[in-house]
């Protein structure tokens, strides 16, 4: 039964949520997530490629939400050339829809209570602090009393808003998307392909994600600054009607991905940030289920901790900033900075890298060997490179 | 600003450049608060399926 009180609310059932009511709930503390949709992972809007190593901590991985496990990254260049990655480890193509619910269902088994198609209105307050959250179920408006609120709701987030943190982006920093899922066509099952190039897909890339030896995620996000007027709809169709002439859709969908930095403010007196709402995908690739997790997971242990110690100061909180911040925030801040050289790279820089890429040996070439190519010429963003995968690595072992 | 209901997917891609919050997106539908709506565009521009236009 729903309680009208909690320690934590959570609002999003999305990996950020899930992970953080996990992660809360695992280290004592009461807690309510509130989707608004129907069912957690409805509707996907993902490309749903994520690595191995960067899920696992989080969840045991489960054949019901992998639809294909991924081996291979194929670099096209705008001039028709192609280069192949291989040593990025394994990856997989998730099932959303599957997946978002079993991470629900593991923060259940740990005691977190959820609702769906309860949709977050507002804020509520008592002298200056938030108290609790106002949300509409069935039609009709309830409240339900907490210390704190952890936003987890997506690339629409309103949470933050409600809290007076700004978390509006600039055209630049976000991209916007459009992918079908095909079936009928012709690809290599354990190779994701990029293509990328000022007509194909401005300041973005166009994605072909496999999900089995003839379906495929095929989307494209463009840099909000360059999208208008043509929009990714017309660029994916144009592609999807060259490279995959025969394809039959199965699904379509739009979205956002925020590209920015990481939000100024990721905590406030009572309140936290998460996922997309905190603007943690990952800038180049516009990667967030991990970040996501990653952040969450923190989060909802500091939001617990808060809870035993009765602290729910932004002071108190910060915590969790300090935590993401060691992390991934230098990480991070090197992908922004990455991807604001990215948005406006000419074809000719392109076609350079990709050429570049066909000359490193097959067990040399890594994102960070392409990564560092994409920077040449920049030797401070280059050294940020650098050292942004050395931290990495560092934190995988 | 108004928003074509046929087109709109429910993304919410127009909430995160909206400067002024004057957009909100429940379960089935998005709307515009067009006394906080300042013109800017931001949303016109981003939105994946042009489901949204200027008034007239």
């Amino acid at each position: 039964m729903v309680q009208d009180r909690y320690d934590i609310v959570v609002i999003g059932a999305g990996p950020a949520g899930s992970v953080a009511a996990r992660f809360a709930a695992e280290n004592g503390a009461s807690v309510l997530m509130l989707e608004r949709d129907r069912e957690p992972g409805i509707p996907v809007r993902c490309a749903e490629g994520v690595s191995h190593n960067g899920i696992a901590p989080f969840i045991d991985v489960d054949q019901r939400w992998i639809a294909n496990r991924i081996d291979v990254a194929k670099l096209h260049s705008p001039n028709g050339e192609t280069a192949n990655m291989y040593n990025n480890g394994l990856g997989y193509v998730l099932e959303r829809r599957v997946f978002d619910t079993a991470l629900c269902e593991l923060a259940a088994k740990h005691g977190a209570h959820l609702i769906t198609k309860a949709d977050a209105l507002d804020l509520m307050w008592e002298n200056g602090k938030i108290t609790g959250v106002k949300y509409k179920y069935s039609g009709e408006i309830r409240s339900v009393k907490c210390d704190i609120v952890i936003g987890a709701d997506g690339v629409e987030s309103r949470v933050g808003r409600w809290a007076g943190i700004k978390t509006a982006v600039r055209l630049e920093d976000i991209d916007t998307c459009a992918q079908h899922t095909l079936t009928d066509i012709d690809i290599e099952k354990d190779t994701c392909e990029f293509y990328f190039g000022t007509k194909v897909s401005p300041g973005g890339y166009i994605w072909i994600f496999p999900k089995s030896d003839n379906t495929a995620n095929v989307g494209i996000g463009l840099s909000g600054h360059l999208s208008h007027p043509k929009g990714p709809k017309t660029y994916l169709d144009e592609f999807v009607q060259k490279r995959f002439p025969n394809a039959k859709i199965t699904y379509t969908m739009y979205g956002g991905v925020p590209t920015a930095a990481t939000l100024n403010e990721i905590v406030k007196d009572n309140i936290m940030l998460v996922g997309d709402a905190a603007r943690q995908v990952n800038p180049i690739t516009g990667g967030g289920v991990v970040q996501a997790m990653i952040a969450a997971s923190i989060a909802g242990k500091v939001a617990a901790q808060a809870v035993k110690e009765k602290r729910f100061d932004v002071k108190f909180l910060k915590e969790y900033r300090k935590e993401w911040d060691k992390r991934l925030g230098k990480t991070q801040k090197t992908m922004f900075l990455m991807k604001e050289k990215f948005i406006n790279m000419k074809d000719e820089r392109f076609n350079r890298i990709v050429e570049f890429c066909q000359k490193i040996p097959r067990d040399k070439f890594s994102l960070k060997a392409l990564f560092t190519e994409a920077v040449k010429g920049d030797p401070k963003l280059m050294m940020a490179v650098a050292k942004a995968f050395i931290v990495s690595k560092i934190k995988m072992k | 600003m108004k928003i074509n209901r046929e087109l709109c997917d429910i993304c919410g891609t127009c909430v995160a450049v909206c400067p002024v919050d004057a957009i909100i997106v429940s379960e089935f539908r998005v709307d515009i608060d067009n006394e906080k709506c300042t013109n800017c565009l931001n949303c016109l521009k981003v939105c994946p399926i042009k489901a949204i236009e200027e008034d007239e």
